[in-house]
């Protein structure tokens, strides 16, 4: 007890000494530039940093679980701040983290419409309808080892394809608005969910099958009880996969035309505009809402599919 | 040779592999959903297509709708024998080197995915090497990894051909980085899932065994994680086509695929829209086709089982 508290102070007096040396690295080179007197800190925070992250990432616990890559996070971002302030890169090729923060602060209103022009209403019911279609219909022709033969080669046909150049045809065919978008994020996540969903009914074990057929389990009971349990890591994957692809979907669907909102918008008029800043912001933007539901998704997968293998200790 | 001198044993054989291949069904469902193309075509053309006939004055029946509706310039939804027409002027009658054949485009953009593909596949598995090894790493890294998926890859396109344009990089290299980021995702999931993938019991047996991380790795996590590994790579290599495809949409729209599209899109051609979009597909059935027989290779190889 008395050691683990030991190695959980130094690991977390080693993360505040490198916090602080990375501060004053970032003050000193906002205010002198480059030079002798900004190396010293330097070494300090990643020889800190580097530690702590070690002495944190072997323990267990949630609370080190969560702390490790915020730390790594935080070194990854301070790495960047001080390679764009000590090159003196442009800022138009890569604006540094502080000055992205303030083009999010700034730019927050318009950023919160465009997320919700996004996200709330392309991409979650997109997803929603896409996901659940591409569900229902692998259990649907399950059944039917004739349809599955012919439908299953084809779905993973489609999802090697790549869809996202349908958006251009979707965008003409349902308007400006989110309807486009929608269509496109439902045809990105049908198939990769049709295909994983059938590869999951089929993954139940012929042993476990002939033991439900001398329970005379029905059809039913045999799906509910042993396949679709079997085929939840499947679905989890196509799941993950398509709470990405979603995004990316949407996004790119608003270039090809919508209304004056939307994230998509903001990235193509900015990048036009040269405003390299608030196009970093909408982009941070995305990927936290993206990672988000990534982390929320895993989640109820570690809840669910804890039996499988990948998450036994 | 009908199907008469077949004696009836060996016909009924046959018919039973055929109801039991993949091909019958699939040509079922292709045939299928060939109908239903050609019925959406006539239902979404028909509007456009009935004004033209208005236009022409002369008194006309549906027949004639149905007709024309099949052979608009700028269809809503042009039907299949379109763009059929459309790929086979644009990949057999033109000269392989110019710009409106479209085996030039293709092979613009398959380079570009190839370079991308081989690049994001040794960098995801080296990252799942480190993460299955390294803790640290793990816990810092993967969080991150899964978070660099969800930047919209589309967004940082122009930027990232713009900063390597003005380095002096210009043509295969910014696209190749566009799909070797977005390839080295899957390839890396996937080999941290197999590399991870041996059962407690047999890490146990490794352990009794005295083996150092090295021999655990190469006896047997490694071969374990080489199953995880080939539906990886055919995901990875679909994904670098997609990424090829993006990368050429904000590059000013020169060679490949994608410059196909966005032109298309440019200029309301819908038939060239649909032409480039069949031949992505194809490039991508041919890149996932030639990753399935590399497995079945080394299936045989390891003498029928990965």
């Amino acid at each position: 007890m008395g050691r683990a508290l030991d190695s959980l102070a130094a690991a977390l007096g080693l993360a505040g000494l490198a916090v602080a040396s990375g501060l004053v690295t970032v003050a000193r080179l906002a205010a002198e530039g480059p030079g002798p007197s900004t190396v010293v800190p330097l070494l300090i925070t990643l020889i800190a940093g580097g530690s702590a992250l070690v002495r944190l990432s072997s323990r267990e616990g949630w609370p080190s679980r969560v702390a490790t890559p915020l730390l790594f996070g935080l070194i990854l971002l301070w790495g960047w701040e001080v390679v764009v302030a000590g090159f003196q890169v442009p800022r138009i090729l890569l604006p540094a983290p502080s000055a992205i923060g303030e083009a999010l602060a700034r730019a927050w209103p318009t950023l919160a419409a465009d997320f919700w022009q996004t996200f709330v209403r392309s991409v979650i019911p997109g997803y929603a309808i896409g996901s659940g279609a591409g569900f229902l219909v692998a259990v649907a022709i399950d059944r039917s080892p004739f349809l599955q033969r012919g439908l299953l080669p084809l779905g993973s046909m489609i999802s090697a394809m790549p869809i996202v150049g349908i958006a251009p045809i979707m965008v003409m065919w349902f308007g400006f608005d989110w309807q486009s978008k929608a269509a496109v994020v439902v045809v990105m996540t049908f198939f990769p969910m049709l295909v994983n969903t059938l590869a999951g009914l089929a993954a139940a074990g012929a042993m476990e099958r002939d033991l439900m057929r001398s329970y005379a389990a029905s059809y039913l009971q045999t799906l509910v009880r042993l396949r679709l349990p079997n085929a939840l890591p499947f679905i989890f994957n196509a799941l993950k996969l398509n709470s990405t692809l979603a995004l990316i979907g949407a996004i790119v669907a608003e270039f090809f035309g919508t209304p004056i909102v939307g994230m998509g918008f903001r990235i193509s008029t900015e990048v036009a505009r040269m405003n390299v800043d608030v196009v970093w912001a909408t982009i941070a933007l995305a990927a936290l809402a993206g990672s988000a539901s990534y982390g929320l998704i895993s989640l109820v997968e570690r809840g669910t599919t804890f039996w499988h293998p990948s998450f036994r200790k | 040779m009908t199907a008469a001198a077949i004696p009836g044993p060996a016909r009924r054989a046959l018919s039973r592999r055929l109801a039991q291949g993949r091909a019958v069904p699939l040509a079922v469902v292709l045939a299928v959903l060939l109908v239903v193309w050609y019925a959406a075509a006539v239902w979404l053309n028909a509007p456009q297509a009935g004004e033209q006939l208005d236009r022409a004055g002369t008194p006309w029946t549906t027949a004639d709708l149905v007709v024309r509706s099949w052979a608009m310039e700028r269809p809503v939804l042009p039907a299949p024998h379109q763009i059929g027409a459309e790929l086979y002027e644009s990949v057999l009658n033109r000269p392989i080197d110019s710009r409106r054949s479209l085996v030039y485009h293709a092979q613009v953009t398959l380079s570009a995915t190839l370079a991308g593909f081989g690049f994001g596949v040794a960098l995801g598995i080296l990252l799942a090497i480190g993460i299955v090894h390294l803790r640290t790493l793990d816990r810092s890294l993967m969080p991150w990894i899964i978070a660099s998926q969800t930047i919209p890859i589309l967004a940082i396109a122009p930027m990232v051909v713009v900063v390597l344009g003005n380095l002096g990089f210009t043509g295969l290299l910014p696209k190749a980085l566009i799909s070797g980021y977005l390839s080295f995702f899957p390839v890396t999931i996937g080999m941290v899932k197999g590399l991870r993938s041996p059962d407690p019991l047999q890490l146990d047996l490794m352990r009794t065994y005295s083996a150092r991380p090295m021999h655990v790795f190469a006896k047997l996590r490694w071969p374990a994680s080489v199953g995880f590994l080939f539906p990886s790579l055919k995901v990875a290599i679909a994904l670098a086509l997609v990424g090829a495809i993006v990368a050429e949409l904000p590059t000013g729209a020169q060679a490949g695929l994608g410059a196909r599209l966005l032109t298309g899109s440019y200029y309301g051609q819908t038939v060239q829209i649909w032409a480039a979009l069949f031949m992505a597909s194809f490039l991508a059935m041919l890149a996932v086709g030639a990753v399935g027989l590399a497995e079945r290779a080394l299936v045989r190889f390891r003498g029928g089982r990965l």
